[in-house]
């Protein structure tokens, strides 16, 4: 509780939300995130699909790529990942 | 003062009517035993065209307050009824509508929990759900009943307060027992409630009025953890102290159009009394009859019919009990492993800091509507007397009117 937050007679009422959940940024919940080997990715985009948080996106180039402030490291990309390119590896 | 009409009505039609008077732009409810003359009734209005209000007829209990918490978060008048299991479904959702501090407003016509099965009248539903953040307000006849749905709109809305407001009349002796009850004009009900005001808030994309708006989006009642719920848990606290001063404040604003005037509480011959009951509902009703038949035999007996439960008016009974010595709790709840009965338990809290504190004896009574007589509480009152002269209470608990 060192981070300067509202309090009670300050916060709106209605328990709403102050920010955007855009700006509320999960990704330091998790402890891994995925690292795709691009050699063997046949960019099938199935972990862009399974997803659950949807920050795995499709670029341009039809390669996916984590949003590593919204990646929670559950790893379900890991697993859906019919040809094995997705390591869980422990963020920095 | 304006001319009011007289009806014959039971209370599920006082309910009724006073809320088509009030004419909300929701009303979703599922019919239950004894509230559901409530909901026919309601729905005949919606279907002569005498109000505008759009009828949601839900699934289930859950459902209806789930409508109404959809309703009343994008700024709708919502208004729902139950009883007994219909309430014991909607819990889950009873803590989401005083989270979000919807003003939505809720009739409970009492009725024992199942099971064994039961449809008659106690307190266990509407007592089940007094820490779930809803104002509760406990109406000792059908006149009451009436006032109370009218009144219940403006503390719900109250800028101070902003928590949605129960109604309780017991099922059958109110619910379903016809009784006088004046009315006052459509219009005048019209203007009272006025139209539903809104609180400023800053959202996510700035200031904006408390309801759902695509215009000024809003995120009502999203995850909150660990850094906010407990703050916003505070608010509602705060929000049920403020109704304490709110709730008087319309009541004397209303008794200024129906020359009916009720507060938080009313006692009844209290000025000098050694023994006094103090509960909630219509069986205050029978006690008020007992109270004057032991005044003309000499007995200095009061009564305090306790009308607003939650917000509990501590200070409030406190004062209204004065000097009085002893004091009997009637409640009408089963109770399972605990000290005593629900109210009870809060006048013991509310006298444990004074020094002349009254001696308390608690009466669990009329458990699945069984019937509290004039003789069943002058017993309790001879109890009470007996306390007074023995100077202790040796039985904290008594189960009144029940077989051994």
């Amino acid at each position: 509780m060192t981070e300067s937050k509202p309090g009670w007679r300050e916060l709106p009422r209605g328990a709403v939300s102050t920010k955007s959940s855009t700006e509320y940024e999960t990704g330091d919940w998790g402890i891994e995130a995925p690292e795709f080997d691009r050699e063997k990715c046949t960019k099938c985009m199935l972990c862009h699909f399974f997803c659950p948080e949807g920050s795995i996106k499709v670029r341009e180039d039809g390669y996916t790529e984590v949003d590593l402030r919204y990646c929670k490291g559950c790893g379900v990309c890991a697993v859906e990942c019919p040809v094995k390119c997705i390591t869980m590896v422990v963020k920095k | 003062m304006i001319e009011q009409i007289l009806m014959g009505i039971n209370g599920d039609e006082a309910v009724a009517y006073a809320t088509k008077q009030v004419n909300p732009d929701v009303v979703a409810a599922y019919p239950i035993t004894p509230q559901t003359i409530i909901v026919e009734r309601f729905s005949e209005y919606v279907a002569d065209g005498e109000v505008d209000t759009e009828f949601v007829a839900v699934e289930s209990e859950h459902s209806a307050l789930s409508s109404c918490v959809g309703a009343s978060a994008a700024g709708a008048r919502a208004f729902t009824a139950t009883a007994a299991n219909g309430l014991a479904l909607m819990w889950e959702i009873t803590y989401i509508a005083s989270g979000m501090r919807l003003p939505i407003v809720m009739a409970v016509a009492n009725r024992a929990l199942s099971g064994p099965l039961n449809i008659h009248c106690d307190h266990g539903d509407s007592m089940g759900a007094r820490d779930s953040g809803w104002i509760q307000i406990y109406c000792e006849n059908n006149q009451e009943v009436y006032d109370a749905c009218i009144e219940a709109w403006r503390i719900a809305e109250h800028s101070d307060v902003l928590l949605p407001v129960m109604v309780c009349l017991d099922g059958f002796s109110l619910s379903h027992t016809m009784e006088n009850v004046s009315t006052l004009p459509d219009d005048v009900v019209k203007e009272f409630v006025g139209e539903r005001k809104f609180i400023t808030v800053k959202g996510h994309a700035g200031e904006t009025e408390l309801r759902l708006n695509p215009e000024v989006p809003l995120s009502m009642g999203p995850v909150d953890l660990q850094d906010y719920y407990f703050e916003h848990k505070l608010q509602q606290v705060e929000a049920m102290r403020h109704a304490l001063n709110a709730i008087p404040e319309v009541d004397a604003e209303y008794a200024k159009i129906s020359g009916r005037k009720y507060g938080l509480m009313h006692p009844y011959r209290m000025e000098d009394a050694d023994v006094a009951l103090l509960g909630l509902g219509s069986t205050m009703g029978t006690v008020r009859f007992v109270v004057d038949e032991l005044r003309s035999d000499g007995v200095k007996a009061g009564l305090i019919d306790l009308r607003v439960y939650r917000p509990f008016p501590e200070k409030e009974l406190i004062e209204t009990l004065g000097d009085t010595p002893v004091l009997g709790v009637l409640d009408k709840v089963p109770i399972f492993g605990s000290p005593g009965g629900p109210l009870n338990e809060d006048v013991k809290s509310t006298f444990y800091e004074q020094v002349d504190k009254p001696l308390v004896a608690d009466y669990i009574h009329g458990l699945g509507g069984r019937d509290a007589s004039p003789m069943l509480l002058r017993g309790i009152f001879e109890d009470l007397i007996e306390v007074q002269e023995k100077g202790e209470v040796t039985r904290k608990v008594s189960y009144i009117g029940v077989r051994e």
